[in-house]
């Protein structure tokens, strides 16, 4: 086999047939994804699908603590797992630059297969394309997910009352100040590593356990927790307050954004979760989470206010008060 | 227009240092500020030193502000 | 985490100093703070919050992207545009506008366009690329001035010929007598700039109390010092002292940086500046010496430093800046200035009076 991908890997023929065969079903098996059919065929159990996607164009496709392919996996795993959802079966779109080496590819895919197995779902569908030079960012993935949800079961904005309590499942800004390290290559020394993880089993448990208690979850990505959080807020039905001294961020995630003027609330996370509770039920929501290894430092962060509507306010270490706004674009290092 | 940042000087050597600021660790110039010392604690703009934190001093600032008097008081 | 800024976090201190300044029920109090990264720590720990209504907190010209002409941005984009220029530049310079484009646009439509986290960063980026000439965009007060002359001195040590300044550097002494000898603006006491003084020391601020009668404090960016700086003010104006507190004597010393001084003064010489929104402040800039010209891009590219600036219609920015009016008070401020479609650099700034106050309740 040759070394890296090439355009003629994506042409349908010998070539593509061998690298899905050695690349793909090697690592990904199972019976579905082995019957190589046009699509995937499955039962449905009673209640609600579930059904996500989103494409991944992560640059450095490797980072600290993770690659693409664990993030693809992890991110439709916990859009389907924050719905109420236990995720069962994704597919792959894979858009690959030629001149990948395939090594790194099978790197890939492995880290997919490993994730795909931790969280018990079933890679079972997939497709390959070659593009020219320059046309891809090395590799692209997108990934659907499908998964269950049980009768009764349904997070929207309209179940949050004034009073719930706003959790977060962890440490907040680990993934996008990793990314930020090895994107911009800033010249420090850091164990900062992705947060990028799987939280279906922690979050189905908590789905069965609480029932109503819980009004809506969500994974707060690209944008960060404030983002996430300002989306919520933007029916303008009720606002949310953080307290800044119960926010858990990492002192390395804090230096780091020190030093280049970043704010820890816009930073991506892909291993956390937002949960909006029951202000009754909130400490038993806390146990259970902590009892995961993915949860173990959730905290409570804020709660839900009813007027002014429709932002996001937090309550500085000063005893003041500001407002939390959605960022128009991308944050900029700043020396000021 | 001036974001800058304490750091714990780890290891120095001819006009640089590594520096501890929260856990990260970066190298930094020391060009500006005279006789660095490991241990020291020094003010970092733009990957620069710009000068040293002298502890005594911030222990007697905060001093003063434990003992303010009422603003409304003549 | 370091103990010293722990100090200056600590909940007892601030609430008592909180505490303290609510309590204030003398005459109104006008106060102006001098530094972009105050007024955002000021933003950032929602200051303007608690304070009562009777202490009025001004922003002023303190932000060195706010206040440089927009035909600055202009020539960076002018030079973005050429063939073989790489243009380098803190972040804060990225949204600003001009007449509908930015660094950010050019840099999306493929012009060769660097964030740098410090002056420094050039000589490697130079040495990389020694078919491209390297423009670094020389914005900022005297904390920076002093690390871009190091960047100037360190090329020319190392024969470095692709690497130019675009300069619009400021210092910030004769801003500072403008603004405290306008009759229409009512200032009390300034914040002072921590770090700007650590570079230049505190002589200036006496010579301001003397000459005008205005109080002052210097502060760090923590809320121990923010506050403290405040209250400090406010018992001088009440007791009708003028004088100076150094409250950042952990780092500020009265002579200031001496190395610092030496390396700007090397590299720099004064001459007249435009900062946007005031008009020409005699001798507040800093170009390069002729014996550094080789490095001046804007002498190398012939562009002019003395075009009409081009200031939106209704955009008062300027007054912002001077104190004479509140962003509420500008007829687009919300309307068709906001951080989404920003008309000046206050609002684009995300240390500019405008962006900051946006975000208080």
């Amino acid at each position: 086999m040759s070394s890296i991908i090439t355009l003629a890997h994506g042409s349908g023929g010998k070539l593509t047939h061998n690298l899905i065969k050695n690349i793909f079903q090697k690592h990904l098996k199972n019976e579905l994804l082995l019957e190589a059919g046009d699509s995937a065929v499955f039962g449905v159990d009673k209640g609600n699908l579930a059904f996500t996607t989103d494409s991944y164009v992560i640059s450095p496709v490797f980072f600290r603590g993770g690659n693409i392919g664990k993030l693809a996996v992890c991110g439709t795993v916990n859009d389907l797992a924050v719905c109420g959802a236990t995720p069962k079966y994704l597919s792959c779109g894979f858009i690959i630059e030629e001149g990948l080496k395939i090594s790194d590819l099978e790197k890939i895919v492995e880290a997919m297969a490993k994730t795909a197995i931790e969280s018990g779902v079933s890679i079972v569908t997939g497709d390959t394309k070659v593009v020219q030079k320059g046309c891809a960012d090395k590799l692209f993935i997108n990934t659907s997910g499908i998964g269950y949800i049980p009768s009764g079961v349904k997070y929207t904005t309209a179940g949050i009352k004034q009073g719930d309590k706003v959790i977060i499942t962890g440490t907040m800004g680990d993934h996008g100040t990793a990314i930020l390290l090895d994107r911009e290559k800033i010249d420090v020394e850091s164990s900062i590593v992705s947060d990028c993880a799987t939280l279906n089993k922690m979050l189905n448990d908590v789905t069965k356990k609480f029932g109503s208690a819980i009004r809506i979850m969500r994974d707060p990505t690209r944008g960060g927790v404030a983002t996430t959080l300002n989306e919520l807020v933007s029916d303008n039905r009720f606002s949310i307050k953080l307290y800044e001294e119960s926010l858990p961020i990492k002192n390395e995630v804090k230096g780091i954004c020190e030093i280049l003027g970043f704010d820890p609330l816009y930073m991506a996370n892909e291993g956390k979760a937002l949960i909006i509770v029951d202000s009754s039920k909130v400490d038993s929501v806390l146990i259970e989470l902590r009892e995961h290894n993915v949860g173990k430092e959730a905290e409570v962060i804020g709660e839900v206010i009813k007027s002014p509507v429709g932002k996001v306010y937090i309550n500085t270490i000063v005893g003041g008060t500001r407002i939390i706004d959605m960022l128009v674009g991308d944050q900029l290092p700043r020396i000021c | 227009m001036c974001l800058a940042i304490p750091g714990e000087v780890l290891s120095i050597q001819k006009e640089k240092a590594l520096v501890n600021i929260m856990g990260v660790k970066k190298e930094i110039s020391t060009v500006l500020v005279e006789e660095v010392q490991i241990g020291d604690y020094l003010v970092v703009h733009a990957g620069c030193a710009i000068s040293k934190i002298d502890k005594i001093e911030a222990l007697e600032t905060i001093e003063i502000f434990k003992g303010i008097e009422d603003l409304n008081h003549e | 985490m370091n103990n010293i800024q722990h100090m200056f976090k600590d909940k007892y201190l601030v609430d008592n100093l909180v505490k303290k300044i609510q309590a204030y029920e003398g005459k109104v109090v006008n106060i102006m703070e001098v530094c972009g990264t105050h007024t955002m720590s000021i933003s950032r720990f929602g200051i303007r919050s608690i304070l009562p209504k009777t202490i009025r907190l001004i922003s002023g010209p303190g932000c060195p992207v706010c206040v440089t002409p927009s035909y600055y941005v202009k020539s960076a984009i002018e030079l973005a545009q050429m063939k073989d220029t790489i243009i380098t530049t803190f972040g804060d310079m990225m949204r600003i506008p001009y007449k509908g484009n930015s660094l950010l646009h050019e840099k999306a439509l493929g012009r060769d366009i660097r964030i740098v986290y410090s002056p420094l960063d050039n000589i490697q980026i130079a040495q990389d690329n020694p078919d491209k000439k390297v423009i670094f965009l020389s914005v900022g007060f005297e904390t920076t001035t002093p690390i871009i002359a190091l960047s100037v001195i360190e090329a020319v040590e190392k024969r470095i010929d692709n690497y130019m300044l675009l300069t619009a550097n400021k210092t910030m002494p004769q801003v500072m007598n403008l603004l405290s000898s306008d009759k229409e603006i009512s200032i009390d006491g300034y914040i002072y700039p921590g770090h700007v003084s650590v570079i230049i020391g505190t002589e200036l601020y006496d010579k301001i109390a003397d000459k005008y009668s205005i109080t002052g404090a210097i502060a760090g960016f923590e809320p121990v010092d923010i506050l403290g700086a405040i209250y400090n003010i406010i018992s001088n104006v009440n007791h009708k002292s003028m004088k100076v507190n150094n409250t950042y004597s952990r780092v500020v010393s009265s002579e200031g940086n001496m190395i610092a001084k030496a390396k700007i003064e090397e590299v720099f010489e004064h001459c007249d500046a435009i900062w946007r929104g005031i008009g020409c402040v005699s001798k507040s800039g800093l170009r390069l010496k002729d014996k550094y010209v080789k490095l001046d891009a804007w002498k190398a590219f012939r562009i002019s430093e003395n075009e009409q600036d081009y200031d939106p219609k209704g955009c008062r920015c300027g007054d912002i800046l001077k104190g004479k009016c509140l962003p509420y008070e500008c007829s687009l401020y919300g309307k068709l200035c906001t951080p989404e479609n920003p008309v000046g650099s206050c609002m684009v700034s995300s240390e500019g009076t405008c962006s900051a106050y946006y975000k208080y309740i």
